[in-house]
């Protein structure tokens, strides 16, 4: 079971990631890069997570229900970093979508192999 | 011939994290360290329930005021890339390029509207206590906007009531960490000078409470503003087919 849960959780993570740079690395439509980009940031998100998870740990919230007792709680530093890191992933589509917006009106494609004038 | 390269590239890669990752097992203890003082520190001293929120706001509340300069970016980024001179023989005429919502979506998005502000108010004044906080309830805010938006081909948002709530939460969140700076017990910025409160109070935690609520207004005045400016085409005379 742990060996499963090991491979399994991480292996998805990794699978999201490559499958990420996969579309960035790939595809020639824009919208797919940023696409493919957002799934490399969600894959890193649920790595992060995963890492900081500790076995049969609750949410690291003292509710008035796990108030004094012995409960164990996953590590909440890694949710604090997703949670800035998903923001400024936000930050990152948003721009990049709108850079595809600006070319799109340019060159009324979003094709790169036709946009000519970005080879040198 | 390209993909086969690409494919053997990201196998090399994904051989190397899982022999990587293959000694850190999953729900094991490994990272020894500022876990136990987080979880020691936070209901204690800072009274605040929710660990994350505490780090988040009070421990790595630096960070955040960044994160939240990071998100004032990219939306002033985002004008400046989609902006258009207009013509100038005639005045700003807002156009939307979707077509109109059928009358189904239009009543269901303006009876659930203000329930979704609702519970994104909820969700960020409730930060401290329960998941969440002010990203997410900005989030959910901005939602409701992006619903409305969606429906109405003739609903616009004001950009100045944007930029007033925006500079009103971000000044909040400054004043309030130079105020530590002179108040709080050791003089540090974004220190705790507020009483804290008990466990699981409303109103514990100190600023924290009212940080999170100042980045819950921020965050979805912001957000609502990029959606607004992705999805509103600024110009008189444009062909609504033309993007």
């Amino acid at each position: 079971m742990q060996e499963f849960l090991t491979y399994g959780i991480y292996g998805t993570a990794f699978f999201l990631m490559l499958l990420g740079l996969y579309a960035a690395l790939v595809k020639k439509n824009l919208v797919k890069i940023v696409i493919g980009l957002s799934v490399l940031d969600s894959g890193l998100h649920l790595l992060f997570v995963a890492v900081g998870y500790i076995s049969n740990g609750t949410a690291p919230i003292f509710s008035p229900a796990v108030v004094g007792k012995n409960v164990v709680m996953v590590d909440p530093v890694p949710q604090a970093l997703v949670l800035t890191a998903i923001v400024i992933g936000f930050g990152v589509t948003a721009v990049a979508l709108a850079l595809v917006v600006r070319l799109y009106r340019k060159h009324n494609t979003t094709n790169i192999d036709e946009i000519k004038n970005l080879k040198w | 011939m390209k993909k086969v390269i690409i494919i053997g590239f990201l196998g090399v890669i994904a051989y190397y994290l899982l022999s990587a990752f293959a000694s850190v097992p999953f729900g094991a203890d490994l990272i020894k360290g500022v876990k136990d003082f987080y979880l020691d520190k936070s209901p204690n001293d800072l009274k605040v329930a929710n660990v994350v929120t505490s780090i988040v706001v009070n421990f790595r509340g630096f960070d955040t005021l960044g994160e939240v300069t990071v998100l004032f970016l990219a939306s002033t980024a985002l004008g400046s890339i989609l902006y258009r001179r207009r013509s100038h023989d005639s005045g700003l005429n807002p156009q939307r390029t979707a077509p109109e919502a059928s009358a189904l979506v239009q009543t269901g998005a303006k009876v659930i509207f203000p329930f979704t502000i609702m519970l994104g108010a909820y969700i960020f004044i409730h930060g401290h206590l329960t998941p969440g906080g002010g990203f997410q309830g900005g989030a959910i805010i901005a939602t409701g906007f992006l619903l409305m938006l969606v429906s109405y081909r003739k609903f616009f948002i004001e950009h100045n009531a944007l930029t007033w709530i925006e500079a009103i939460a971000g000044s909040t969140f400054v004043i309030l960490g130079l105020l530590g700076l002179v108040y709080a017990n050791n003089h540090n910025f974004l220190e705790n000078f507020l009483p804290a409160g008990k466990l699981n109070d409303l109103l514990s935690g100190g600023i924290i409470g009212i940080i999170y609520v100042a980045v819950g207004f921020k965050v979805g005045a912001e957000i609502t503003g990029i959606l607004d400016t992705l999805l509103t085409v600024k110009e008189t005379g444009l062909d609504p087919e033309e993007n």
